[in-house]
């Protein structure tokens, strides 16, 4: 490393020295332009950045022409930015080059440059106090871009801490914020936005915004430029959160209201702006107004209807009187929708300044932009306001009949996100089941989500549901498992409704049999699983059931254990005694033996080899069992036995009674060392990606038995090659391990006493200056001594899992294709606990010759069902030569992981100058795989010989 | 206001009224309204037709040709292309069905639209020197758009008929703050506001569906163009996304020629429309076929579209009393109905209607009333005016009570002037129109150096020279212009004498006027000069005893007339006298 770090040093120079003579040579502008273009796609070092600066200054002063001091202008600002530069010797200068400077263009760009030395130097108040100084100054220059840019200046480094204003007396300690306001009436509409957006800046980093700014920005409401209004409607919006309870004059009256509502009132105004732009602005800030007083909140979804001035009432108020009347909508009379009372000229105000109405015209936008923005705003209002959520469901069921799927989609996920504030009445869950029909598979299953989480108030709903859920079953009969599944929720949250259907759903009759109904019908099991669920909190319910339906019972708990309850049954045991969800997780009994068994591992430390082999072999099966038995533990037990089956490789692999064989028996013994070593490295990783909600403390257990096998391997490796030469290489690697080991988990190697790499760091020293064979010496006895690390567990950690769900495998009829040609594959699967699933999930088709392909789905096959959850529906091309007879070829998921996307490496890694710079060391041996994460499932195809 | 433009307004105006004097007495418009007694041509710089209704276009071969007029006829690309079709069917109807002589020819259709020169969204046509023309969407049908007419800095917006609220084709009318002298706006709906579009579209839907569930026919009358073509829309993407298999006609004739130019505008339709013709073409419809009148004793459950939309006569008339007999079946009648008219009489629950030679003809199938209208409801009127800003605004088309209210709402809640003339009757606006002058660069960027930033709040003076020459006015330095007109410079100073009761002396009357000074005009260089005046910037300040009574000191005070301002500021503050201190 020597020879290198001297080659480096005698490069350097030669950089600055090269633009040097380069733009010298230049005898236009031109070509001075040209070079330093050139100049600009290649990184610099750090250590040379300074002297490239000061040659760009140089040059910077001699050129006349505007555009190259422009490009020198941005460079400095792009060499600012390297990593590990610190901009400060460089500050003066590039404050120095704004005072001659006359192109307002130039300008612009020093100050960019400016800010970004400023942000880089944020831990310097003096510094950011001196800039804001230079960018006051420039505040009255006449171009808007200069103007533009100080404001921005201004708003990324303006003092925030009331504090330091005080201390440093200066020009800039003047209020930054008035500064800024002054610049809210600027002429140019750039500028004015720039002013509004320093504002927000200023706001993020943490200074309170003063109320006077209120007034201000609701003036710029009425701006003539989009981008001026939709900042502003940001503003606003800030302010509103800042100074809710604050009272404000409405304008020519002499009542006062409070600000989050008098603001409410503004963005609504705000929804029926003439750009789409603010309206969708508008419409997503409405749902985070939640402190809003319920009387505005009510008011958005009012609109006065009239006809020739006499008040009318609306569809949705005239379906709740039909309902409420017991009369169901004959909707047979023309005039059925005659306007009732007269209406006051006078009291009827067109354009309300209020909140008046703003979801309908939002919900009625021409572009769907702005109607998902109005939907999504509408779900968190109504997660808030339980009568606000009563209210806003026609509206929703009325978007659920958008011309956009999207739309239609948003406003179904919606509902079902307040369903448990609402009641669905009978006419509501009617146009709620007509979308059943639809032939978007997404729509059908987000429905029966919704349907899962719904409150219904009559039996004659549940009837309706059960009814158009049983057409929908016949009409596409693919839905079955997300019916049964809607079926299932529909029956155990309304027990009492069901049992008096029960005779008529399952046609019994009181004296005679009826027929055997077939036990393969999926609707047939739909009906079953709806009675089934009612029936486990309605005990008198078996009294109803008919013989068979007490052997049909048995046999889909058996077969759909997951959609039918254990029932208490007359004659039957209860064979699992639940646990009941009232017990908290610390006094569940499962959890508490995970605890102790691993207590149980972790204090036996003194053991004689064998001993704890076996009490590991043992603690690794219990937990494994464990994990079968409960569900929610599983994630938890999984990560615990694959930690301890990595201990107890590498005590196996470290047994000294193996390693002090005789030389023939070698080979055996480092055929099973290596491979518990790589077994290991395998397991670690699966410990890394699979698992969702393993934190920074897990991770650093992981990586410290990632090193240990590491130095097994290494071992492992030094006993069996000859000669020092490859060793050195990997050593120096190994030593590097340890090295960004110990960057990395810094803080954390106090918790690590007594472990290998505590051992390790503290022999650092003599470790770097011995003899590869000497290393291994050291690791060895290092390995076996160490101490086993406690593994702490975090509250949740789920294991990812992946089922796919088509293609079934079932099928004896071969996928029939040309050969040469593609045949698509519809794959079709259910992902749980996966972590950016669009990133990490790709498929893997293997064919029968061993040759394998990776399928990377596009991130719209991904979707997103609820928390946790994802769907992937997609499809797979598959292509061969020709067969001579049909084949199976396997199909798989795979989890891809990537080292340097871990959570620890993400720390060091930092955003670097340009994307052009060469890999951090990090990267190097950053290591990519896969893990398979899904049974695999056989598709049977042939491809064809194509005739000719 | 007496300009080209607002003729030509009126002219649209007197277009658009057509239809309504047609049925009442006269076929056409009296032309003479607008010339009395004298070429067309010389009085109009251009003729605008908003979109292509009949009611709006449907006398234009008449004037151009019949009347004769040469000038331009401008129209959007889709009205230009629709409009002869209907123009065209207007005459058969006419004079082939109803035998009317005096009428204008297919030839004279052609010629009239040889006239006719197309515009874009948000062109700007230069009509002449001084009038131009814009047009802006306007939804209601294919090609609807508002205009803007501009001379110089004064304007007049037409809206023509419009709709503020999207429909399953069209978007909403879209106008920019163009703040004109004028707004001429339609007033169909001045008192109602509609209800939310997607309920009715849901019972509509709802109502359909059910029938043709139940295997019934639905019969649907439309006129040809425009809610015909929203309603295809509706159903069609209904049956593709409900997957529904019963078969859905449209009688055929006009509409597929028109389709085919719905097919072509893409551009002008909704977001949904535009997204997605490249996948597919919405108006390339896959479950509605053309209807062939073989079909309406066909068995199994249908829905078809004829015309004419108010069971008059036609081919909707004759399905009508097919399937009238039958409960199962249903007719929706999708828009308003003349009274008379067969679809009125069963709208107003007539359930025996008499037809033609006295035979009785019993309903039994239901009757749905369904309002698709595409005008403007008060609120979009009123969201139209939010986002033009005019600064006067003209009601039409429209009954006059209603408007009254509205127009007593605009004058309320936009503190504008709002007019609603009757027919023939004249509105004189005025309006404050700007003057441009030219003003040197080098004088602009010397007076705004001068001062601080420009402040909205705040007037900003400044010193110029006005040149009135050639009907064109400059504003250039002082210095320039002497050069211009060859004149030598004069100084023009005012002076004024200011009496202050002050027993003192001279000079200390003279010192305590200069502290005095010094300590108001904090922002001025005032100076006390050695030889005992004192001078503010350049205003010079003298001091001498009265002659008569020495208590009495006359000020003398000078100034430029470029520190007009400050002098005058000057001499009133002097005026008002000396502080009472002694000092």
């Amino acid at each position: 490393s020597e020879l290198h770090l001297s080659k480096l040093r005698l490069t350097k120079p030669s950089k600055s020295a090269a633009l040097h003579v380069d733009l010298c040579k230049a005898t236009s502008p031109a070509d001075a332009l040209q070079y330093l273009l050139q100049f600009a796609r290649k990184p610099v070092e750090v250590e040379s950045v300074e002297g490239v600066v000061r040659i760009l200054l140089e040059h910077y002063y001699k050129e006349n022409d505007a555009s190259v001091r422009l490009k020198i202008a941005s460079l400095l600002g792009l060499l600012s930015k390297t990593a590990g530069f610190s901009p400060d010797c460089i500050m003066d200068d590039a404050i120095n080059t704004l005072q001659n400077e006359k192109s307002h263009q130039v300008l612009a760009q020093l100050l960019d440059t400016l800010l970004v030395i400023g942000t880089k130097l944020t831990e310097n108040p003096s510094v950011r106090m001196r800039l804001v100084e230079v960018a006051c100054k420039h505040l009255t220059d006449s171009s808007h871009g200069v103007r533009n840019k100080c404001l921005q200046l201004i708003g990324c480094l303006g003092p925030v801490e009331k504090g330091v204003a005080k201390e440093v007396e200066s020009q800039a300690a003047k209020d930054v914020q008035k500064i800024i306001g002054d610049h809210f009436n600027d002429q140019d509409p750039r500028v004015r936005t720039a002013a509004i957006k320093a504002m927000l800046q200023l706001h993020e980093r943490g200074l309170k915004l003063q109320q006077a700014i209120y007034s201000q920005a609701c003036k710029l409401l009425a701006d003539d430029y989009e981008q001026v209004r939709s900042a502003a409607v940001q503003l606003i919006w800030v302010l509103s959160q800042l100074y809710p309870e604050s009272i404000v004059p409405i304008p020519s009256s002499n009542e006062e209201i409070r600000l989050v509502d008098d603001a409410f009132g503004k963005i609504c105004h705000m929804v029926s702006d003439g750009s789409w732009v603010v309206r969708v602005q508008a419409a997503k800030l409405l749902g985070s107004m939640q402190q809003v007083s319920s009387h505005f909140l009510e008011q958005t979804l009012d609109k006065k209807l009239m006809s020739d001035l006499r008040r009318k009432r609306t569809a949705h108020e005239r379906a709740k009187e039909l309902y409420s009347s017991g009369e169901f909508s004959s909707g047979r009379k023309w005039g059925d929708d005659a306007p009732k009372e007269e209406i006051d000229t006078g009291a009827v105000n067109l354009i309300e300044s209020g909140a008046c109405g703003a979801f309908v015209h939002g919900l009625e936008d021409e572009m769907y932009e702005v109607r998902i923005a109005a939907v999504e705003a509408l779900c968190m209002l109504a997660q808030s306001s339980p009568s606000f959520a009563e209210k806003c469901l026609d509206f929703l069921v009325d978007m659920f009949n958008d011309e956009i799927e999207e739309v239609r989609l948003q406003s179904i996920h919606t509902m079902r996100k307040i369903s448990n504030n609402i009641t669905l009445r009978e006419d509501q869950l009617d146009t709620v089941l007509a979308v059943l029909e639809d032939s978007s598979r997404d729509i059908r299953e987000a429905l029966h989500e919704l349907l899962c989480c719904t409150n219904v108030s009559t039996k004659e709903g549940i009837h309706l549901a059960l009814v158009e859920l049983l057409k929908n079953l016949t009409k596409y009969p693919t839905d079955r498992e997300s019916i049964w599944k809607c079926l299932k929720f529909l029956g155990s949250r309304h027990p009492t409704l069901v049992l008096p259907l029960v005779p008529e759903l399952l046609s019994t009759h009181p004296f005679f049999d009826t027929p055997e109904p077939d036990m393969d019908d999926p609707a047939y099991i739909a009906v079953l699983v709806l009675i089934f669920n009612a029936a486990k909190s309605c005990p008198t319910m078996p009294a109803l059931f008919s013989d068979h339906t007490f052997r049909h019972y048995a046999y889909l708990r058996d077969s759909l254990s997951h959609l039918v309850p254990p029932l208490r049954l007359p004659g039957r045991k209860l064979v699992s005694s639940p646990v009941s969800p009232s017990i908290t997780p610390h006094e569940d009994p499962s959890q508490q033996f995970l605890h102790q068994s691993l207590e149980r591992v972790y204090n036996l430390q003194h053991l004689d080899p064998q001993g704890i082999q076996e009490l590991l072999e043992f603690t690794i099966r219990d937990l494994q069992r464990l994990g079968e038995l409960q569900s929610e533990l599983a994630g938890m037990a999984d990560f615990t036995a694959t930690y301890l089956q990595c201990q107890l490789l590498l005590i196996k692999a470290l047994q000294e009674k193996l390693w002090n064989v005789a030389a023939p028996l070698y080979l055996k013994q480092n055929a099973l060392a290596s491979a518990a070593a790589k077994q290991i490295l395998e397991e670690t990783y699966k410990m890394e990606f699979m698992y969702s909600g393993v934190e920074s403390r897990q991770v650093v257990i992981i990586h410290h038995m990632r090193l240990q096998a590491k130095a097994l391997q290494l071992i492992v490796t030094a006993r069996t090659t000859r000669g020092v030469e490859p060793l050195f290489g990997m050593c120096e690697k190994f030593l590097q391990e340890v090295d960004s080991f110990q960057r990395c988990f810094i803080s954390e190697l106090p918790h690590m006493q007594g472990s290998f790499v505590d051992k390790l760091l503290d022999l650092m020293p003599r470790l770097v200056t011995s003899k590869p064979s000497e290393v291994v010496k050291i690791l060895q006895t290092t390995l076996r001594q160490s101490t086993f690390l406690h593994l702490p567990l975090p509250e949740q950690l789920h294991r990812a899992t992946a089922n796919i769900i088509e293609p079934t495998g079932e099928s004896d009829n071969p996928l029939r294709f040309t050969s040469g040609l593609v045949v698509a594959l519809d794959v079709d699967a259910t992902l749980e606990h996966v972590q950016d699933p669009q990133g990490t999930v790709k498929v893997q088709v293997l064919y029968p010759d061993g040759q394998a392909q990776l399928i990377h789905p596009k991130p719209a096959d991904f979707r997103n069902p609820g928390p946790g959850r994802h769907r992937l529906i997609t499809q797979v091309y598959l292509s061969h030569t020709a067969w001579t007879e049909p084949c199976q070829i396997e199909v798989r998921l795979l989890l891809a992981y990537n080292s340097n996307r871990s959570k620890a490496s993400a720390k060091i890694l930092k955003s670097t100058w340009s994307e052009s710079l060469e890999a951090l060391p990090q990267s190097e041996n950053g290591i990519e795989g896969t893990i398979p994460f899904s049974k695999p499932v056989k598709v049977y195809i042939m491809p064809k010989p194509a005739r000719r | 206001m007496v300009l080209p433009a607002a003729l030509t307004a009126l002219l649209t105006l007197v277009l658009s009224a057509a239809l309504l004097q047609f049925c009442l007495k006269r076929r056409f418009p009296d032309f003479s309204y607008i010339t009395q007694n004298g070429r067309l041509t010389d009085f109009l710089d251009c003729v605008i037709i908003s979109h292509f209704h009949l009611d709006h276009c449907g006398a234009l071969p008449y004037f151009s040709e019949m009347v004769g007029y040469d000038g331009p006829i401008y129209m959007t690309h889709p009205t230009k292309a629709i409009c002869p079709i209907l123009l065209e069917d207007y005459r058969k109807i006419t004079v082939d069905k109803k035998g009317e002589t005096n009428f204008f020819t297919s030839q004279m259709i052609k010629d009239c639209m040889k006239k006719v020169v197309a515009v874009h969204l948000h062109q700007t046509v230069q009509v002449d020197e001084e009038l131009e023309i814009k047009a802006y969407y306007a939804g209601h049908v294919l090609g609807a758009a508002m205009f803007q007419i501009k001379v110089g800095c004064e304007s007049v917006v037409y809206t023509g008929d419009y709709n503020m609220t999207p429909d399953r084709h069209l978007g909403a009318a879209w106008i920019d703050k163009c703040r004109p002298d004028l707004l001429i706006s339609e007033s169909t709906y001045a008192t109602t506001i509609r209800d939310s579009k997607r309920c009715r579209e849901r019972d509509f839907l709802k109502k359909v569906h059910e029938t043709v569930e139940r295997g019934g026919k639905v019969l649907i009358p439309v006129f040809a163009l425009g809610r015909a073509q929203e309603l295809c829309i509706l159903l069609e993407t209904f049956w593709e996304r409900m997957n529904l298999k019963a078969p859905i006609y449209f009688s055929t004739g006009l509409t597929e020629k028109a389709n085919h130019y719905y097919k072509l505008f893409i551009t002008w339709t909704n977001q949904k429309i535009r997204k997605t013709f490249v996948q597919r073409n919405m108006f390339e419809f896959k479950h509605i076929k053309a209807f062939d009148r073989a079909f309406a004793d066909n068995p199994g459950p249908m829905v078809v579209f004829a015309t004419p939309g108010m069971l008059h006569a036609g081919q909707s008339l004759q399905i009508f009393r097919k399937w009238a007999g039958n409960e199962k079946n249903m007719v929706i009648m999708p828009g308003y109905c003349v009274q008379g008219t067969v679809g009125h009489k069963i709208l107003s629950g007539q359930r025996k209607l008499e037809m033609e030679g006295r035979q009785i003809l019993e309903v039994k199938m239901q009757v749905e009333y369904m309002s698709f209208s595409a005008h403007a409801d008060a609120k979009g009127i009123m969201q139209l005016i939010r986002q033009a800003e005019p600064r006067n605004v003209l009601l039409v088309h429209g009954e006059a009570k209603k408007m009254e209210f509205l127009k007593q709402k605009i004058e309320q809640e936009f503190h504008v002037s709002c007019y609603m003339p009757a027919n023939g009757e004249t509105t004189t606006i005025f309006t404050n129109p700007s003057i441009p002058v030219d003003i040197s660069l080098g004088l602009l960027k010397r007076e705004t150096a001068i001062g601080l930033l420009p402040d909205v709040k705040k007037p900003k003076l400044m010193h110029g020279t006005l040149i009135m020459k050639d009907n064109s006015f400059r504003l250039v330095s002082p210095e320039q212009a002497l050069k211009e007109l060859g004149l030598a410079e004069h100084q023009l100073r005012f002076t004024c004498r200011v009496h202050i009761q002050d027993p003192r002396k001279e000079h200390e009357t003279v010192l305590r006027v200069y502290n005095h000074l010094k300590g108001v005009l904090k922002d001025y260089s005032v100076q006390h000069l050695p030889d005992g005046s004192i001078t503010v910037e350049s205003i010079l300040i003298q001091a001498t005893a009265h002659s008569e009574d020495q208590g009495t000191k006359v000020l003398l005070v000078s100034w430029t007339y470029q520190d007009e301002e400050l002098g005058s500021y000057l001499t009133s503050l002097l005026k008002k006298g000396l502080p009472q201190s002694t000092s």
